[in-house]
């Protein structure tokens, strides 16, 4: 099937896809903090925008609600939290640098052609732009988890755990043509529960180490080395 | 008729090159709360090169004299391969998007040499520079243009360009990834900031500058109005590759029109945002211009991967 010839929700729902891709690869190749928060407010707003378009395409009203949640949770709360967060911690200036930068991005596109290789077995059961939409959102869970392992920020570790959520919401909302809303619900407390959470943790570690790198988490030994 | 069109275009093609110069200058002045010069003074200064004396050194070799001309004729020549105005013109029917890489790298190769023929510590510097960043430069743009002209299925830029316009409206995830990428390359390519500041002979940030530091008088025009040239055929570039509409299909003199007023429009609105990123952004490091670039790859690559994964019939 060419592009050309599906609909237009098919291809802007393709083109979102896309773009939630691309946000990912942008946060993985940041290392200023700021720009790494707004990078992941704007990949929730396409989350919003693609919530919003399955709900017109598909006329389930339910699926706004969910638009709405997703955009003063992803867009407004959280990156408002880590903002705060950073500013308090006067982090904002500080680069952390990346050890190396392209072989990262180059793993970040590998992991993308895995995903994509991964879930070819499903093209005979379903349509190509299920496929094209579940392997983009489990290549953004993926980048989350690398986006996790490469940098030492705390701050980054959480924009990388809630980019994983936004990849699963993703795959969610295209698949499932519209969760129930008891269950979208659930997920958008959860998330707002783990902020909460991760605003706490980030008291501790800041008030026992007095930063948020991670790595400085090694020198905590019984003995000295 | 046709010959007599593609002529005509690749005529205006070199006039309108320190135009777009001009208004790009003149808004970032604007945007930098500065006083703008004259949209025309990228002309006088031409005017004014070319009635000057170039000063050549003793121990410069024919390679010196000959290079402006070089640089400035393949340059033109990989202005008659875009399409303009109008598609289906006889020139760019004839080569295709790799010929006017190759017109770039012949180019970019003699003015290397000239920048290492004079021996001087900053003509050999700008020359080494410059050949890094093309190396990385190149690969790039050809994976964007590449994932263009698989759309297309031909590498001809008049045939995919009309292939697109005849589509219609369709959204396509692989043209997310390759008009950035290509813009990214573009900026590299034409020395722009972030990667070199064109305004500046600042010795240690410079690259295309000290490659023609010893050039003076109408060798310097030549060399900087192909360089106006450049920008403006990768300007030319990005807008009729993605936003094809409005280019003329037929050589009736109204479509024409049309086609003149719709690329000035958006040259226009390009060099707006051009000058808007310019104003932001701080000129970086050279050491970190291949990290700017093997993103501007990464983005070309994923353009291409979701061409074939994304968009390929299966």
């Amino acid at each position: 099937m060419h592009i050309e010839q599906t609909d237009f929700y098919t291809q802007a729902i393709l083109s979102m896809a896309a773009l939630v891709g691309l946000t990912s690869f942008l946060m993985l190749g940041q290392s200023r903090l700021l720009r790494l928060i707004f990078v992941f407010a704007l990949q929730g707003f396409l989350l919003t925008i693609t919530t919003v378009l399955a709900g017109y395409s598909l006329d389930s009203h339910h699926l706004y609600i969910s638009a709405a949640l997703t955009l003063l949770l992803k867009v407004i709360f959280i990156p408002w939290m880590l903002r705060r967060e950073v500013m308090h911690m006067n982090a904002q200036r500080s680069i952390q640098a990346l050890k190396n930068k392209t072989m990262v991005m180059l793993g970040g596109a590998s992991l993308m052609v895995f995903s994509y290789y991964i879930l070819h077995p499903i093209v005979p059961t379903t349509s190509p732009v299920m496929l094209n939409a579940l392997a983009v959102s489990l290549s953004v869970v993926l980048l989350g988890m690398l986006l996790m392992i490469s940098h030492r920020q705390a701050v980054a570790h959480v924009v990388g755990f809630m980019s994983i959520e936004n990849g699963l919401f993703f795959a969610a909302i295209v698949a499932t043509k519209g969760m129930p809303m008891v269950v979208e619900l659930g997920v958008a407390f959860d998330v707002l529960v783990a902020a909460v959470l991760f605003g706490i943790f980030f008291l501790h570690i800041r008030t026992s180490i007095d930063s948020l790198d991670v790595d400085l988490l090694n020198r905590l030994n019984e003995v000295d080395k | 008729m046709n010959w007599l069109i593609a002529i005509l275009q690749t005529a205006l093609f070199v006039a309108m090159a320190p135009l777009l110069a001009g208004w790009l200058k003149w808004c970032k002045c604007r945007l930098q709360n500065r006083k703008a010069p004259s949209l025309l003074q990228p002309y006088r200064d031409l005017l004014k090169l070319t009635h000057k004396q170039p000063v050549v050194s003793k121990q410069a070799s024919w390679l010196f004299i000959a290079t402006p001309y070089i640089v400035f004729s393949a340059t033109v020549l990989a202005a008659t391969v875009v399409p303009l105005i109008a598609v289906d013109l006889p020139t760019s029917a004839s080569a295709d998007v790799i010929v006017m890489v190759g017109f770039f790298a012949f180019a970019r190769f003699f003015l290397a040499l000239a920048g290492l023929d004079m021996g001087t510590a900053f003509g050999g510097m700008g020359s080494s520079r410059e050949m890094t960043i093309s190396s990385l430069a190149e690969p790039a743009m050809l994976m964007a243009v590449f994932t263009l002209t698989m759309t297309a299925s031909t590498t001809n830029l008049s045939g995919a360009i009309a292939h697109v316009i005849n589509e219609g409206m369709v959204l396509r995830p692989s043209f997310v990834f390759a008009l950035p990428a290509l813009l990214l390359v573009a900026i590299a390519e034409t020395g722009r900031i972030p990667v070199d500041n064109p305004a500046t002979h600042l010795e240690l940030t410079m690259i295309h500058e000290a490659m023609i530091l010893e050039y003076s008088g109408r060798h310097l025009a030549l060399i900087e109005w192909a360089s106006q040239l450049k920008l403006m055929l990768y300007g030319v570039l990005i807008a009729n590759i993605f936003f094809p509409w409005g280019i003329a299909e037929t050589f009736s003199a109204e479509a024409l029109g049309y086609g003149l007023l719709a690329i000035t429009g958006k040259l226009a609105l390009l060099a707006i945002v051009l000058a808007i990123a310019e104003t932001l952004f701080a000129k970086m490091r050279l050491f970190r211009v291949q990290e700017y670039l093997s993103f501007a790859y990464l983005l070309g690559l994923l353009g291409m991967l979701s061409h074939i994964i994304l968009e390929a019939a299966r």
